[in-house]
């Protein structure tokens, strides 16, 4: 690693909004940061005033906020000026139907505008703002529902009922479902949202918060037990809007795209909330990947600045060269990429189809926001994740029983940290106190990640502490899929790894030993991936199943999913001296 | 169903088994119709790509969105 450099030209380096990164981190302070927002009086803030009220208060209410286009070729577009009277009459509403400050809204919807206002609406309304992947089964919306005590659901009437109406009398907290295309006869239980706003004028002001109260959401999988519900507050805006203008050079009036669905994290803190502090036009696709719409969309919107992901840019790599040889990107300016480690390949591919690289970053749930990347005005090391920001310390430590200590030596693996303060940090996994402080050691947020930092202060991904699966950037917890496998009446246990795969990072795959009297077949099979998928959806269902005679366990009863991956790699066994005999 | 549209059915049954081909909608998005994503999606066309000794290039895949469109994609390829 480190042969190749892409240096960066100085005109590039001087019209960067942050030109001098060493400059930039030594003078930067979060008080200087902090005094940038826009208060609402006492001290009080929000990120819906931040993200929408401001800039049509500071005359750029005829600006474009959202530029939406459908899948079938539809476009809609809303002005900051129309978002916010669309965000307001979806406060006034929630006030009506009875919600209170704090309360959790939850989003279970494709990329349609409604889900933009929804959120940006709940965070107006002072409640706690919850997006769930539309690609979810029932089993993890039962589960973030339920931790997270969410008491209103905006959904689409399909998806409401595929997944949710059969859970619905678990749910005792969900007071209201809202149907985006509910129309007149919503059905029982459900309200039609455009029905339900209709009433409101749309001309109340955000709920001024304390920067400390909650505002949103995230659920991020575990290794054993439930998922986690991180809670971010409103103060975390200060790094969307840090971060957008030092990572990803956004200015106002650019057009930005960021790939991701706002059901997980990046969708949320970089396809909604820091380009709008920025004061950015988002453009939204409601499509899936497509790489000669994307190409389109690249082009014919005019995109300034691109933020995406390592499987969609392998996706566009195995598409072709040729693809984007039609096509002419005058307008773009940067392109990001986060999710998981982008190989160096895709990297300098980059370079060559947009004349610029991939530039990528590492962050995660937990943190809010982007914590170290590459930067416009900085040389990248392909497949390095790049330096931490202004006003971020990190570190890598060695954690054992004593507490972390942290390794300076450059070209040392260790776990990757970060020392807490940030205002996107996460405050709390909702109801697990002992978990959220199992994740600070010695004056550390340990990330889980394991890392190395070179000589010149760049950090390289290495792989992941505990058996977490990362598939298309998403975090996947192994407890999650294995519990709903071993669900199934033919299945005794379940092991589930990350299986190595050159577009999506990782796969999914399951292994399972069946209860007696049950046969291994392909039809079992079959219906074991029917069952998961049921349950789980296509993004956390297992890819694979293979059924085997029994699994390895620990003398204490784990299953050790560190040798189903070392003995399907074709990788030593390391040390099974804890191993059950007879696995 | 056609012989092609039997196999298109088949195929997607190694992927998403707890979906019944024949209530599949032939004019509606499949990724939606079959809650598959992106990578099933991938999946399945290289399949029937194998199958019918076709190649079935991504950009072609706007020609190939619902299960109906897939089938005269093949069909108007397939000798």
């Amino acid at each position: 690693m480190g042969e190749t450099i892409i240096a960066k030209p100085a005109d590039v380096r001087a019209h960067s909004n942050m030109p001098d990164y060493a400059a930039a981190r030594a003078g930067f302070d979060w008080a200087a940061e902090r005094a940038l927002l826009s208060p609402l009086g006492e001290g009080r803030i929000s990120i819906a005033h931040e993200t929408v009220d401001r800039h049509v208060a500071e005359g750029n209410g005829g600006r474009t906020a959202i530029r939406w286009l459908g899948r079938d070729g539809e476009r809609r577009e809303y002005t900051y000026a129309e978002l916010q009277r669309e965000t307001a009459r979806f406060a006034a509403m929630l006030g009506r139907l009875g919600l209170k400050r704090g309360d959790a809204v939850y989003g279970l919807l494709g990329r349609k505008p409604e889900l933009y206002i929804a959120a940006l609406g709940t965070l107006r309304a002072g409640c706690v703002f919850c997006p769930l992947f539309s690609a979810f089964g029932p089993e993890p919306i039962q589960s973030r529902l339920e931790i997270g005590a969410g008491k209103a659901l905006v959904t689409s009437a399909a998806l409401y009922r595929r997944k949710v109406a059969g859970l619905r009398d678990r749910l005792p907290a969900l007071d209201h479902v809202l149907l985006v295309d509910g129309g007149e006869d919503a059905g029982p239980g459900c309200r039609d949202l455009a029905g339900a706003m209709a009433a409101e004028d749309g001309t109340g002001a955000p709920v001024p918060m304390q920067p400390e109260d909650p505002g949103l959401l995230h659920f991020t999988s575990g290794t054993t037990g439930k998922p986690k519900g991180v809670v971010h507050v409103h103060e975390a805006i200060l790094a969307h809007r840090a971060t957008g203008r030092m990572v990803l050079d956004l200015r106002p009036g650019d057009v930005f795209w960021c790939t991701a669905d706002p059901g997980w994290v990046t969708g949320t803190s970089y396809g909604i909330l820091a380009p709008l502090a920025n004061g950015a036009t988002l453009v939204i696709d409601e499509a899936e990947f497509d790489p000669s719409r994307w190409y389109a969309i690249l082009e014919n919107e005019r995109v300034n600045v691109w933020y995406t992901a390592p499987t969609a840019i392998r996706m566009l790599m195995k598409a072709g060269k040729d693809m984007a040889a039609g096509h002419d990107f005058p307008a773009l300016r940067f392109m990001a990429s986060v999710g998981e480690p982008l190989n160096p390949e895709a990297v300098i591919w980059g370079n060559e189809v947009f004349g610029m690289p991939f530039h990528d970053n590492w962050w995660q749930t937990e943190t809010g926001g982007i914590m170290i990347a590459n930067y416009r005005s900085m040389d990248v090391k392909p497949g390095s994740m790049g330096r931490p920001l202004p006003g971020i310390e990190a570190g890598i430590v060695e954690v054992t029983e004593e507490g972390a200590t942290e390794v300076t030596q450059p070209g040392v693996i260790g776990e990757l940290a970060l020392k807490p303060g940030w205002p996107s940090m996460m405050r709390a996994y909702l109801n697990n106190r002992a978990r959220y402080e199992k994740a600070f050691r010695s004056g550390w947020y340990l990330s889980g990640d394991l890392a190395m930092r070179d000589a010149d202060g760049y950090f390289w991904f290495v792989g992941r502490a505990d058996d977490m699966i990362k598939s298309s950037g998403h975090l996947i917890g192994p407890f999650e899929v294995e519990s709903a496998l071993i669900e199934h009446p033919a299945v005794a246990e379940a092991g589930v790894i990350g299986l190595p795969d050159p577009t999506a990072g990782e796969i999914v795959k399951a292994f399972v030993a069946l209860k007696p009297g049950f046969e291994a077949s392909e039809e079992l099979r079959l219906d074991l991936l029917g069952h998961a998928r049921k349950r789980l959806g296509p993004a956390v269902a297992p890819k694979e199943i293979e059924i085997h005679d029994s699994l390895p366990r620990t003398r204490s009863g784990k299953i050790m999913r560190r040798l189903l991956k070392a003995r399907e790699l074709g990788l030593p066994e390391g040390d099974t001296s804890t191993l059950e005999t007879g696995a | 169903m056609t012989p092609i549209e039997t196999a298109i059915a088949e195929e997607l049954r190694k992927i998403a088994p707890d979906i019944d081909a024949a209530e599949i909608d032939h004019a509606a998005d499949l990724r939606d119709e079959c809650d598959i994503d992106s990578m099933d999606f991938l999946n399945l066309v290289t399949a029937l790509g194998q199958r019918y000794g076709l190649e079935m290039p991504e950009a072609d895949y706007p020609q190939m969105r619902s299960f109906g469109n897939l089938a005269a994609y093949i069909a108007a390829r397939a000798s």
